[in-house]
C-alpha cells in the first residue's frame, strides 16, 4: 500500500545570485511499513524533498503534489499540516539539539508532545508514557533520565531521545534526515538497531536521507540515488547495489573503499554541479565517463532498466546488461583513443605527469 | 564493465626499517570545570595517556577510535601544537619534546599537518596563492615571481587550476578547498604529514578523489603519513598499520590487515563490526557486535582497563590490572594488543552481551 | 553550500581538465560585501548624504565667501530685529541669525567640520585602542587577559560626564581634550567586540594550521586573525561615528567641548535655549544638521552591518 506518493516535485529559492533549483522533478513512493533511502552527496536536493513535502521550507517556490493517505500535503494549510506532521509523520535530524529545548528536561517534552496531540491525557499518563517511549530507545535507567536535560544526555542519548519523540504518537511515517551522520560507528548501530526494531514493532515507514551508501546496505527497502535535484536511479536495494545502471550509483559505490580488498578507488571525477545554473539535459553529463553526444542534448527519463518494472535509470545508456557493458567499453575505447591517456582523469593523475614535479618542490635543504 | 583495477602492487608502500619520529608515553591533560581557591584545576580530561609510537620513514599510520578517544590531540601533540603534560618526543633521533615554539621552528618545516575541515582550515579573507605561499614567507624561503611561481606548481600538482591563484576560499568547491590544504602542507616538502580527518568533511566521490592524490604524492615525494580517521575502511585502505585508540590510550596496534582480520582487543573487533558495509549481503550475513552505552567521561576513566565496562568478555581483573600493551596470543612483535582476555583467532564476541544491565554512568 | 560555491563549481571546470581560463581576479570577501550594500538603496542615499555634509564641511569657506558672511562675523545691523532678537531666515540669511547676528547657515558649515573632525578623529582613535587591546586580550588569553578585562571592565563603569566635567576644569575646554575624552570612554567596548571575536577565531583550524606552519603570534595576528575582526569593527565604527558626534555635540552643549566662538552644532544649541520661543530657526536648524548626520550615519551603518552579516549569504540545499 502507498502511504506516501510524491509526483514531479520541483523546489526551487530565489536568492541574490539567481534561482537556486534545489530540487527538479522527484518522484518517488513511500510503502506502508518499508524504508525508502534517498541517497544523494551535497546539493543532491535529497534534504530539501522531505522538508518541502513536511512544510519546513519557508520562502520556496513548489509544485508538484505529494499525496500522504490520499490528501496533498503540498496544498494543506499551516495548522493541517502541523497536526500530521508528529502525529502521522515524526522527524528526526542530524542534530539532535534542533528539535530538543536546552531549558525542558526530555520527560516533560515528550509528555507535552503528547497532551498536545491527544487532548484529555492527565499529565502522569503522558510522563509514564515517555519513559515507556525512553525504554523503547534503550536509554539506560529511563525512570531517572526522563528528568534529565538535554544537555545531560549524550549524542547518542540525545539522538534515540529525539527518535522517542519522534515516535511518541505511533506516526506512519517516520523521516530520518542523516541521522547517524554525527555519530560515531557503535553509537551509529545502536540507533540504526533501535530504528530497524521500530519499524518490525509498529510498521511504521521510514524516509531515511542519507550520504552513507553502508548505512543505506543496512536499513532499506527501496532507493532513489538523487544527483542535482533530479533522481538518477530508483530500484530496491539489491538492485542499487549488485546491478546499478546509473554511472552516477556506479561511481559513488567506486569511491568507497572496499573493506578487505585495497585496490585504487575509482573517484568520480570533477566537482559537484551548480545549483543555479545546472548543466543542461543529463546533469551528470560533465563529470560522467561514458558520456556521448545524446547526454549533454537531451534529458534522458527514468526509464525502466532490463524490463524491471522496479529499477528505472535516467541514462541514456542501453537498458540491458549486455547491451549496456558493450556501449561502455565502446565510448571508454573511443575516448582513450581519440584523446589521449588524459582525457577522462581523476585529478589525482595530475600527479603522474613527472614533468611538472621535478621543478616544483624546494628542496629538502634549499 | 568492472573499474576497479586491481593493482599489482599494493598501493601502500613498503616502509624503511628507520623512525622518524619516536613517542614515549605521551600524556596530554586538560583542566576543566575552573580551579579551586588555591588555583589547582579541580579535574584533568585525560585526553591522552601513555601513547608510545614509532612511526617509520615512508608507511602510513592510521589512528582510529571514537570521538573523544584523543586521536586528535595526539596528533597535535605528535606535532608540537600542544605541550606535553609528559612523555617523550624524538623526531629523526633529536628530541623534540621541550623545545619553545622558537625552537621548534627548523622541525616545523619537516612536519606538517592537514586538517579535517576544509572551511575552517582556510583563512577565508586571504587569496589562495596567499595561503599556499605562507609557508615559503614563514620561512624566508622564497618571494615575488619565484614564490607564485612555485605556488603555481603546488596547485598543478595537486589538481587545482593554477589560474585560480587570485581567487579566495569561498569560490572553491570543499573539495577543492581541500586540495588547497594539501598543496599548503605539501609546500616545505616535510617528511611527515599528520592527516587528521583530512576526508570526513568531503562527500563520497570527492572522498576518493583526495584519498587517491594523497597516495600518489606519498609515493612521489615518499613522505609519511599518520592518518587518522573514524572511518575504518578509508583507514584500511590508506594504512601499514593501524592503531585503535580508545579513551586517551592505545588498545591495539598491528598492521593493518591482520588487525582487520584477526582483531585481538575486543573494543578493536567491536568497532570494526559496527562499521557500516557498504553491501547488503555482507550486512545481513555477519553478525554485530552493538556494544552497549557510550564511552565513559575521559576527566574518570575507569580503573584497570579503560573498556571494561563496556565490555563483553569484562572479568574481575580487567576493573584492576591495567593491561599492557604486547603481543598476545602468539602474535609477532608486530601486533601489540592492550588486553587480558584477548580474542582468540576464530572466536567471536558475545553479541549484544552482559553489559546490558551494567551501562555505565556517565556524569549527570 | 554558499551561493559563491554554487556559483563557482558552475564556472569551473573539474581539476585536472588542463583548460586556459583566463586569469580570475577572486571576488575578495570585502568586495562581496560592498557589492550588497550598493544595492541596498537606504544605505546609498545615506551615503550621499554622508558625502554631501563632507562636501559641505570642506566648502564651509566657500559658503562663507558667497553669503559674504564670516563664521564670527557678528551683523548688529542687518543680523539682528530693532529689539536686538535672532533675524528670521530671509533672502540675506537663509537660516536666519542667531542671537549675536551670526549667519546660521555658515555656521552650521563650519560646525560640520568640527563635528566630523571628532567625529572621525575620535572613532580612528577609539578603534586603533580598542583593536590592540581587544586583540592581545584575546590572543594571548592568560594574565594579559584578566588585567586587560579589568581594566574594561574599569572603563566601562566610570561616570563619563563627572570625568569630563572635573577634566576640563583643570584644563580648560578644547577640542583635543574633547577627543581624549570621547575615546577614554569609547575604547573599552570595541576591545570587548574584538576580544570575543578573537577568541572563536583562535580557535579555526587556519589559526592552528598557521601555528603548525611555523608563524610567529605577531604574524598570526596580522594576517589570520586581524582581518577576520575587521568587518564587526567597521560595522562597529560607522555606527561610533554618529554616538561621538552626538557626545561631542553634548560636551559643547555643557560648555565643556570646543569652546566659542568656534562653531559647533551643540554650541549653538546650548546658545538657542534662551530664544526657542522667539527664534525657532535657532534650534531647528542647528538641531536639523544634528540629526540628519547621525541619522545617515546609522542608516549606513546598518547597510554595511547587513553587507557583512553571513547570514544573509547562505542558504541551504542538500
Amino acid at each position: 500500500m502507498e502511504l506516501l506518493e510524491v509526483r514531479d516535485l520541483h523546489v526551487s529559492f530565489p536568492t541574490p545570485d539567481g534561482l537556486v533549483q534545489a530540487v527538479r522533478g522527484v518522484d518517488f513512493t513511500v510503502r506502508a511499513g518499508t524504508t525508502l533511502s534517498i541517497v544523494g552527496e551535497s546539493g543532491s536536493g535529497k534534504s530539501v524533498a522531505t522538508q518541502t513535502i513536511t512544510g519546513l521550507t519557508r520562502g520556496a517556490r513548489v509544485t508538484g503534489e505529494a499525496r500522504f493517505d490520499g490528501d496533498d500535503l503540498l496544498k494543506m494549510d499551516g495548522e493541517a499540516l502541523r497536526r500530521i506532521r508528529g502525529k502521522q509523520i515524526g522527524m528526526i535530524f542530524q542534530d539532535p539539539l534542533s528539535s530538543l529545548h536546552p531549558y525542558y528536561t526530555v520527560g516533560w517534552q515528550i509528555a507535552e508532545l503528547i497532551r498536545e496531540h491527544e487532548n484529555g491525557t492527565s499529565k502522569a499518563q503522558a510522563r509514564a508514557r515517555a519513559v515507556d517511549l525512553l525504554k523503547l530507545v534503550g536509554i539506560p535507567y529511563a525512570e531517572r533520565r526522563v528528568d534529565d536535560y538535554p544537555h545531560q544526555f549524550s549524542g547518542g542519548m540525545r539522538q534515540r531521545a529525539m527518535i522517542a519523540m519522534a515516535m511518541a504518537m505511533n506516526p506512519r511515517l517516520l523521516i530520518a534526515d542523516e541521522p547517524t551522520t554525527a555519530l560515531d560507528v557503535t553509537v551509529q548501530a545502536q540507533v540504526l538497531r533501535v530504528m530497524r526494531r521500530l519499524q518490525v514493532e509498529f510498521g511504521t515507514a521510514i524516509i531515511l536521507i542519507t550520504h552513507d551508501l553502508g548505512v543505506v546496505a543496512d536499513l532499506s527497502d527501496d532507493v532513489v540515488v538523487m544527483y542535482a535535484g533530479r533522481p538518477m536511479e530508483k530500484a530496491d536495494r539489491r538492485e542499487i547495489f549488485y546491478s546499478r545502471h546509473h554511472p552516477y550509483t556506479e561511481g559513488l559505490l567506486q569511491s568507497i573503499p572496499v573493506p578487505g580488498h585495497r585496490v585504487r578507488l575509482t573517484p568520480i571525477s570533477g566537482q559537484p554541479p551548480s545549483l543555479v545554473t545546472p548543466p543542461p539535459a543529463c546533469p551528470f553529463h560533465p563529470r560522467c565517463p561514458y558520456a556521448f553526444d545524446r547526454c549533454h542534448q537531451e534529458t534522458p527519463p527514468l526509464r525502466p532498466v532490463n524490463m524491471s518494472p522496479t529499477h528505472l535509470s535516467a541514462c541514456w545508456l542501453p537498458l540491458d546488461p549486455d547491451g549496456r557493458v558493450q556501449a561502455r567499453d565502446e565510448l571508454h575505447r573511443r575516448r582513450s583513443g581519440s584523446t589521449g591517456e588524459g582525457a577522462r582523469t581523476d585529478a589525482t593523475s595530475v600527479t603522474a605527469a613527472p614533468s611538472r614535479t621535478a621543478t616544483s618542490q624546494p628542496s629538502a635543504g634549499a | 564493465m568492472s573499474a576497479r583495477i586491481p593493482i599489482t602492487t599494493d598501493s601502500r608502500r613498503e616502509p624503511s626499517g628507520e623512525v622518524l619520529l619516536r613517542a614515549r608515553d605521551v600524556v596530554k591533560h586538560f583542566p576543566v570545570g575552573g580551579r579551586s581557591l588555591r588555583g589547582m584545576p579541580r579535574d584533568m580530561v585525560h585526553a591522552v595517556d601513555g601513547v608510545s609510537l614509532d612511526i617509520y620513514r615512508g608507511e602510513t599510520v592510521g589512528v582510529v577510535g571514537e570521538t573523544g578517544c584523543g586521536k586528535s590531540t595526539l596528533a597535535r601533540c605528535l606535532t608540537r601544537l600542544y605541550d606535553l603534560t609528559s612523555g617523550t618526543l624524538e623526531f629523526e633521533g633529536q628530541d623534540i619534546s621541550t623545545l619553545s615554539r622558537r625552537e621548534m621552528r627548523p622541525f616545523r618545516r619537516h612536519m606538517q599537518m592537514i586538517f579535517q575541515d576544509p572551511y575552517g582550515s582556510l583563512n577565508p579573507r586571504r587569496r589562495v596563492g596567499s595561503i599556499i605561499g605562507e609557508p615559503f614567507a614563514v620561512h624566508g624561503l622564497a618571494d615575488g615571481a619565484d614564490r607564485k611561481r612555485r605556488v603555481q606548481q603546488l596547485m598543478e600538482l595537486v589538481g587545482l587550476n593554477p589560474e585560480h591563484y587570485n581567487r579566495f576560499p569561498a569560490e572553491f568547491s570543499g573539495g577543492q578547498r581541500q586540495r588547497i590544504g594539501v598543496a599548503r602542507a605539501l609546500a616545505l616538502r616535510p617528511k611527515l604529514i599528520v592527516c587528521d580527518e583530512p576526508v570526513s568533511a568531503l562527500d563520497v566521490s570527492i572522498q576518493a578523489q583526495i584519498i587517491n592524490l594523497l597516495s600518489d604524492l606519498q609515493a612521489e615525494f615518499n613522505l609519511t603519513y599518520l592518518f587518522i580517521a573514524h572511518d575504518l575502511s578509508v583507514v584500511q585502505q590508506v594504512s601499514n598499520r593501524v592503531m585503535v585508540m580508545y579513551l586517551g590510550s592505545v588498545v591495539e596496534v598491528a598492521p593493518a590487515d591482520p588487525l582487520y582480520a584477526t582483531p585481538r582487543h575486543p573494543y578493536s573487533a567491536a568497532l570494526l563490526s559496527a562499521a557500516p558495509v557498504a553491501d547488503p549481503d555482507l550486512a545481513e550475513s555477519r553478525e554485530r557486535v552493538v556494544l552497549m552505552g557510550d564511552p565513559p567521561s575521559p576527566v574518570h576513566p575507569p580503573s584497570g582497563c579503560r573498556f571494561h565496562p563496556r565490555c563483553p568478555k569484562a572479568l574481575p581483573d580487567c576493573s584492576e590490572m591495567d593491561p599492557v600493551l604486547e603481543p598476545r596470543l602468539g602474535d609477532g612483535p608486530e601486533h601489540l594488543a592492550a588486553c587480558h582476555h584477548p580474542l582468540a583467532d576464530d572466536e567471536r564476541l558475545p553479541v549484544g552481551g552482559a553489559v546490558e544491565a551494567g551501562i555505565p554512568e556517565e556524569e549527570s | 553550500m554558499t551561493q559563491a560555491d554554487l556559483a563557482v563549481a558552475a564556472s569551473e571546470p573539474g581539476p585536472g581538465v588542463a583548460v586556459a581560463v583566463p586569469a580570475i581576479a577572486g571576488r575578495s570577501p570585502w568586495r562581496l560585501a560592498w557589492e550588497r550594500l550598493r544595492r541596498d538603496r537606504v544605505a546609498m542615499v545615506s551615503l550621499v548624504v554622508i558625502v554631501l555634509i563632507f562636501a559641505s564641511a570642506i566648502a564651509a569657506p566657500l559658503v562663507a565667501d558667497l553669503t559674504g558672511h564670516p563664521p564670527d562675523a557678528q551683523f548688529r545691523e542687518t543680523g539682528l530685529t530693532p529689539d536686538g532678537l535672532p533675524k528670521e531666515p530671509s533672502a540675506e540669511f537663509w537660516f536666519g541669525t542667531d542671537d549675536l547676528g551670526r549667519d546660521i547657515l555658515v555656521r552650521i558649515a563650519y560646525g560640520a567640520r568640527i563635528s566630523l573632525l571628532v567625529g572621525v578623529v575620535a572613532t580612528v582613535l577609539t578603534i586603533v585602542v580598542g583593536v590592540i587591546v581587544g586583540l592581545a586580550a584575546g590572543y594571548y588569553g592568560g594574565i594579559i587577559d584578566t588585567v586587560l578585562a579589568r581594566a574594561v571592565d574599569v572603563v566601562l563603569s566610570f561616570p563619563f560626564l563627572l570625568f569630563a566635567i572635573s577634566l576640563v576644569s583643570v584644563t580648560g575646554p578644547s577640542l583635543w581634550v574633547a577627543i581624549i575624552v570621547i575615546s577614554m570612554f569609547s575604547w573599552a567596548s570595541v576591545a570587548r567586540i574584538v576580544r570575543g571575536q578573537v577568541l572563536s577565531i583562535r580557535e579555526k583550524e587556519y589559526v592552528e594550521a598557521a601555528r603548525s606552519l611555523g608563524s610567529s603570534d605577531a604574524r598570526i595576528m596580522l594576517f589570520d586573525v586581524l582581518p577576520n575582526v575587521l568587518a564587526p569593527v567597521i560595522v562597529y565604527s560607522t555606527l561610533l561615528i554618529p554616538i561621538v558626534i552626538v557626545t561631542e555635540s553634548t560636551l559643547s552643549f555643557l560648555g565643556l567641548g570646543v569652546p566659542p566662538p568656534t562653531p559647533t552644532w551643540g554650541g549653538m544649541l546650548d546658545e538657542s535655549t534662551a530664544y526657542y520661543r522667539q527664534a525657532w530657526w535657532f534650534v531647528v536648524f542647528p538641531g536639523a544638521a544634528l540629526l540628519i548626520t547621525t541619522l545617515a550615519f546609522n542608516l549606513f551603518g546598518d547597510g554595511v552591518r547587513d553587507a557583512f552579516d553571513p547570514r544573509s549569504d547562505r542558504l541551504t540545499a542538500g
